[in-house]
């Protein structure tokens, strides 16, 4: 194909190689790239998808930020451009405040007492990654039941065990948000996995060692465990944050796209959709893809940054590809 | 037990250092154990739920199995019936009517000319086990919901395989070619993987929609034949595994690098080919987020968008609701545990450290 016998060897290689990325390359600019332009050329107009876009400045990115002082000073949200824009926000790092934590550490936990020499481990490992597996619009249809002060059965145990009233869960605008987080906890098998297959690549031979210097089960947690699995914690913490930014199908499906009760559900990501799809506010919603993603990047050049302090990166491994 | 675990600070026994260790791995056991049934519980309660009748779900919320009162004819009225305790002896007898003081007024169905007066609250209510599969076929028949898994079957197979078509060859050029721009173009195919889709969405959108693609399931298809981040990732790194030894070999015998691919590189990375290819049958099946972008008409729904919908209509419904809902998730159970290992053992994620 390419028996050009001007080119070098080194050439034919490098050409043949770009050849094998192309599809790549050409998805690339076409699905991401091009897009990402349109999108911020997009964010700084009015467009309804039927007439063409109109420059409008900076208006929807004023609307936006306009009267943030204002309300800072006076704790009255109406003095904001658009109030339900930072709701919106503030829904999804609420989320993410709860949700990354508790999720990276039960993961975590799960992980290391699935990877133990105990029976039935494979049916452990099962049964905690199984929800995972199935994670969309059926789950978010189930949890809405279990939640549900009528037919659920999440109070009932409640009054059985604790013998106190359940909380209206996701009717309850205070309730909503902890209630889709218990739900994602249910799917924590997902990070679970990672983790563990992150331990099984821990030499077997640094506990070895450690058991014959006389450290206890803690002190091998703290000392060898933990920072081998830095690097995975890392990973899924990016991710996960990413992931949150993003939180839609559960919150659509529950809450029939209106992010109800009273908006304390309506994340970043649905608001986004209604501007876009339900409003046509086309403008507007690339202005708001565009402000997400420069939330995301600096929250993860800032994890990025802090991982220099506590990831730790094993000789072995950073030489490695 | 515990008596051995107070050993001297100083000088630790090493049975009290294993006694507690012990002591420690059983209560994380527990703990594990008593995840397990909280994990377990929701699926009870789903299948529990669309096995029910409307009338048992509202009356009788608590109990996993599905079950109705048993009743009794008296005097051509229909009585739940009542195991009754009286003198040591038990009697089945049925409930005619509430009495002040939480008491219930009950007759022995072979005599109903007689009544007694007892506390409802230590009689036990009889029950038969009462299961509603036809809410299955209800379920399926109210919504098209032959159309929605034609329409998703053909999304996840025909994308999965431009997927594993386009990744293979993008994962093949970075794991085995030397060229300047290669390595700068792989950290820019990894940024992507932290990319939010949003910020693409739009653009797309208005792209799909003057070409025609909007309300087609090609907007969910197309795009899969352009590889993406996460699949060129995982097989790449799998790749890189296999001995160069064997590509070396294969070309002194005249093999072309298509060749040695299809030939040498395939065979080997059969477990990863077929860990991606699982993942994205189950991203596809699952997604909801972009078919319900992209599909506008009831035609071309996917499951996931057609469930969601069929909710919104009849959300009241939560028999049929669930029974759509098991049926919507059967395929990816059954996979997993086709592919247990797949997931279980970890095999896959190992090229996601370092």
């Amino acid at each position: 194909m390419l028996k050009h016998s001007r080119l070098s060897l080194r050439q034919r290689e490098a050409l043949t190689g770009y050849l094998y990325i192309s599809p790549w390359i050409v998805g690339f600019l076409i699905f991401t790239i091009g897009p990402m332009f349109a999108s911020l050329y997009y964010s700084f107009t009015d467009y309804d998808i039927i007439s063409p876009p109109v420059w409008n400045n900076f208006a929807n990115y004023k609307k936006i930020f306009s009267g943030i002082f204002e309300a800072l000073i006076t704790h009255d949200s109406s003095k904001l451009g658009d109030p339900i824009f930072w709701q919106s926000l503030k829904v999804t790092l609420t989320y993410a405040v709860l949700a990354l934590p508790l999720g990276l550490i039960v993961g975590f936990f799960l992980a290391v007492l699935l990877n133990q020499k105990i029976p039935f481990v494979n049916l452990w490992r099962t049964i905690y990654f199984l929800p995972s597996v199935i994670a969309g619009v059926a789950v978010a249809l189930l949890w809405g039941r279990i939640f549900n002060p009528r037919v659920g059965i999440l109070n009932p145990i409640i009054e059985a065990v604790l013998h106190v009233k359940g909380p209206g869960w996701l009717a309850d605008p205070k309730w909503a948000v902890p209630s889709l987080v218990i739900m994602g906890l249910w799917g924590v098998g997902g990070g679970m996995i990672i983790y563990l297959a992150g331990l099984q690549g821990v030499p077997t031979d640094f506990y070895d060692a450690a058991k014959v210097d006389g450290a206890n089960l803690y002190q091998r947690f703290i000392h060898i465990t933990l920072p081998m699995m830095t690097p995975v914690i890392f990973y899924n913490l990016v991710l996960g944050m990413i992931g949150t930014f993003q939180y839609f199908t559960e919150v659509y499906v529950i809450t029939n796209g209106q992010g109800g009760p009273v908006r304390s559900t309506l994340f970043y990501n649905l608001y986004l959709y209604q501007n876009a799809f339900r409003y046509n506010h086309m403008g507007y919603a690339a202005t708001m893809a565009w402000i997400l993603f420069i939330i995301v990047l600096v929250l993860t050049l800032l994890v990025f940054r802090s991982s220099e302090v506590w990831v730790y990166y094993e000789g072995e491994l950073r030489g490695r590809e | 037990m515990a008596a051995t675990n107070r050993t001297s600070p100083y000088r630790p026994l090493a049975l009290g250092n294993r006694a507690q260790e012990f002591l420690i791995k059983l209560s994380a056991n527990l703990l594990l154990a008593g995840g397990a049934v909280a994990i377990i519980i929701p699926f009870l309660f789903m299948l529990s739920l669309a096995l029910k009748d409307a009338t048992q779900i509202r009356s009788d919320p608590l109990s996993i199995i599905p079950r109705s009162p048993i009743t009794a004819e008296v005097n051509g009225e229909k009585l739940p019936l009542y195991e009754v305790a009286i003198d040591g002896t038990k009697h089945q007898m049925a409930l005619l009517k509430n009495a002040p003081g939480k008491k219930g007024v009950f007759v022995d169905p072979a005599d109903p000319d007689q009544t007694y007066t007892f506390l409802l609250a230590d009689q036990k209510p009889l029950y038969h086990i009462d299961i509603h599969l036809e809410n299955f076929r209800e379920a399926l028949t109210s919504q098209p919901f032959g159309k929605y898994f034609l329409n998703t079957m053909t999304i996840t197979f025909v994308g999965g395989f431009g997927m594993l078509l386009s990744c293979t060859f993008v994962a093949y050029g970075f794991s085995r070619f030397r060229a300047r721009w290669l390595d700068v173009l792989f950290l820019l195919l990894l940024s992507t993987i932290m990319l939010p889709s949003q910020v693409r969405l739009i653009p797309i959108y208005v792209l799909f929609q003057k070409i025609g693609w909007i309300d087609t399931l090609l907007p969910l298809i197309v795009p899969a034949f352009f590889a993406n981040a996460y699949d060129v990732f995982m097989l790449r790194q799998f790749f890189k595994t296999i001995p160069f030894e064997l590509d070396d070999a294969a070309k002194i015998d005249g093999a072309s690098s298509i060749q040695t691919m299809v030939y040498v590189m395939l065979p080997q990375a059969r477990p990863a080919i077929l860990a991606v290819a699982i993942f994205h049958f189950l991203y596809a099946w699952n997604d909801f987020y972009e078919p319900l972008i992209f599909l506008h008409s009831q035609k071309n729904w996917t499951m996931a968008v057609g469930l969601q919908t069929f909710n919104a209509l009849y959300a009241i419904n939560t028999h049929l609701i669930m029974a759509a809902s098991i049926v919507m998730i059967i395929p990816p159970i059954v996979l997993f545990f086709m592919a247990q290992k797949v997931f279980t053992q970890g095999v896959v994620f190992r090229g996601f450290k370092g």
